[in-house]
């Protein structure tokens, strides 16, 4: 019995422990970020934002928590019920496996897989499902548009992305997250691949459905897009795998850009600062423009929209993937 | 191995169950949705054996896109169900051959596993390739694509182009008469060119 405890329920207890870890971190880091985003929203606009309860609003996500999960859940009468309650489930479950991958230092992660970003970028192709069969179990039309603006959205920018990866990994020659890491000791990628790092913020926006690119939720045309007939916690299941998929989203881009849990000088004062602060503090900055560019960014029209994703962005990238492949063959720099 | 295989024996489970469901659902938009749990069930059992790289492709492109597309058909299609269930029975002779066939191939394939000889069969593959445990996945996949097989990888991309660009030749249509954006017309439009100035008498019209 003891062996039995110390090969399987050991271990598992441990990664159960580990997940709960990341999973309560994650959340309660959620709460923050999503009243920051609103206060800089409003501080673009002259405005005060949530400043009432708490300190500075600072407990405003706590209390419109609450608010959200004690109120009903209205399901409309010809909802298709069953898909109508596992859309927004779906979105938060996928929203946080994700996670499970991301090296927050040297050596904290989950699961160190071999397939790391692809495994990242499998799950969030699938964050599509939870908008897709919200729309359509809502049987209404604002969500029904909503939900297919949001597929086809989502199938194309993720295009672009994937070279943009593909990029990345030529020039670390392994899928695994902490590898690239590792690989950008000498110089952060977002020096030599820039119009990558450009390409893959802007196409992160469109994915996660944020402002300018917020067309399945525009408000002036599709009321609430596919959130339209929400209401109470699975509404609120929406809203957080939202965020945790825009949070994703920009550590995504400090692995793979900015260096992950590196120093930007691995010299005195700045590698005596652990790994994770670095981490965190970058990916604090990506959220920050982020949430800029949804304070003063004009939302696009859909034909545009579409025109910048294939037209625009996948035959840039197809191009730089060719460049780099060439460079790096050219001048002897393939990773072993 | 015994988390292996209670793992492979729940990941089964549901893809045969969900593989069912598929062909039962009433509502075509949950058969695609059981096609997706199944899809996603193969590649929990593409882990298992070692294949995580195939697992992880296989959700990218068949759930992450192929499904999606399925699902955006069934969605805007308007299917009348009953219409649906009167011809039903006259596809059960083509499919109960072809279940046949699956069965007959899957007969075959267990008999020469057990016969011993798949190890030979094994033998003459794995001389192209270092052993699994010596390489990633990816890797042992990449060598043997870009080495072994390269000109039938090129030779299915072409097919795949091919049939991508047959696919908008059939669906392209040129509508006289649509008045589209003219971006470059637009920029280079000058005040001269839409404000026009005229000194109007007092009393009198244009």
């Amino acid at each position: 019995m003891a062996e039995l405890w110390w090969d399987y329920g050991w271990p598992l207890t441990i990664m159960v422990g580990q997940s709960l870890l990341v999973i309560v971190g994650v959340l309660v880091a959620l709460a923050f970020l999503l009243l920051a985003d609103r206060k800089i929203w409003a501080a673009v606009q002259l405005r005060r934002g949530p400043n009432v309860v708490g300190p500075f609003g600072l407990w405003q996500s706590f209390a419109d928590f609450f608010k959200f999960a004690l109120k009903e859940v209205i399901i409309p009468d010809g909802a298709n019920k069953g898909v109508f309650l596992l859309a927004p489930l779906l979105t938060f479950v996928l929203a946080f496996m994700g996670w499970a991958v991301i090296p927050f230092a040297e050596g904290w992660v989950v699961a160190d897989i071999n397939v790391g970003i692809l495994y990242v970028f499998a799950v969030s192709s699938l964050g599509v499902y939870g908008v897709v069969m919200g729309g359509w179990a809502s049987n209404s039309k604002y969500p029904f548009l909503g939900g297919l603006r949001s597929a086809a959205q989502m199938v194309s920018y993720e295009v672009s992305i994937g070279f943009v990866i593909i990029t990345v990994l030529l020039c670390v020659g392994s899928l695994n997250l902490s590898d690239i890491v590792r690989a950008q000791e000498n110089i952060w990628f977002f020096i030599p691949l820039f119009p990558m790092f450009v390409i893959f913020f802007i196409s992160a926006l469109a994915e996660t459905n944020r402002p300018p690119f917020d067309l399945p939720e525009a408000e002036s045309e599709l009321v609430a897009g596919y959130q339209t007939e929400y209401s109470s916690t699975p509404f609120l299941l929406f809203m957080i795998g939202e965020y945790a998929n825009i949070v994703l989203m920009c550590a995504m881009i400090v692995i793979l850009f900015l260096g992950g849990w590196l120093p930007p000088f691995d010299i005195a004062p700045f590698n005596w600062i652990p790994g994770i602060f670095w981490f965190v503090g970058k990916m604090l900055l990506i959220f920050f423009m982020f949430a800029m560019v949804k304070a003063f960014v004009p939302r696009y029209r859909y034909d545009q929209l579409m025109r910048l994703g294939w037209k625009v962005f996948l035959p840039f990238s197809l191009v730089w993937v060719v460049v780099t492949a060439g460079a790096l063959v050219a001048f002897d720099w393939v990773p072993a | 191995m015994i988390v292996q295989a209670l793992a492979f024996y729940l990941f089964a489970a549901v893809t045969v169950a969900a593989a069912f469901m598929v062909i039962v659902a009433r509502n075509p938009v949950h058969s695609v949705l059981f096609l997706i749990l199944t899809f996603f069930n193969a590649a929990g059992l593409f882990v298992l054996i070692g294949a995580e790289f195939l697992a992880m492709i296989l959700v990218v492109v068949y759930v992450g896109a192929v499904a999606v597309l399925f699902l955006f058909v069934v969605m805007m299609l308007d299917i009348d169900f009953v219409e649906l269930r009167q011809g039903f029975l006259q596809y059960v002779p083509i499919g109960a051959v072809i279940g046949l066939i699956l069965v007959a191939e899957l007969i075959l394939v267990i008999g020469a596993n057990s016969a011993g000889d798949a190890s030979a069969a094994g033998s003459a593959l794995s001389s192209s390739f270092p052993p699994v445990s010596e390489v990633s996945n990816t890797d042992a996949l990449g060598r043997l694509i870009y080495t072994e097989y390269a000109y039938l990888f090129e030779a299915a991309g072409m097919v795949l182009l091919v049939a991508m660009i047959g696919a908008i030749v059939l669906t392209l249509r040129q509508r006289p008469g649509v008045r589209k954006q003219n971006i470059s017309a637009q920029v280079s439009r000058r005040r001269e060119d839409g404000v026009e100035l005229r000194d109007v008498k007092p009393g009198q019209g244009i």
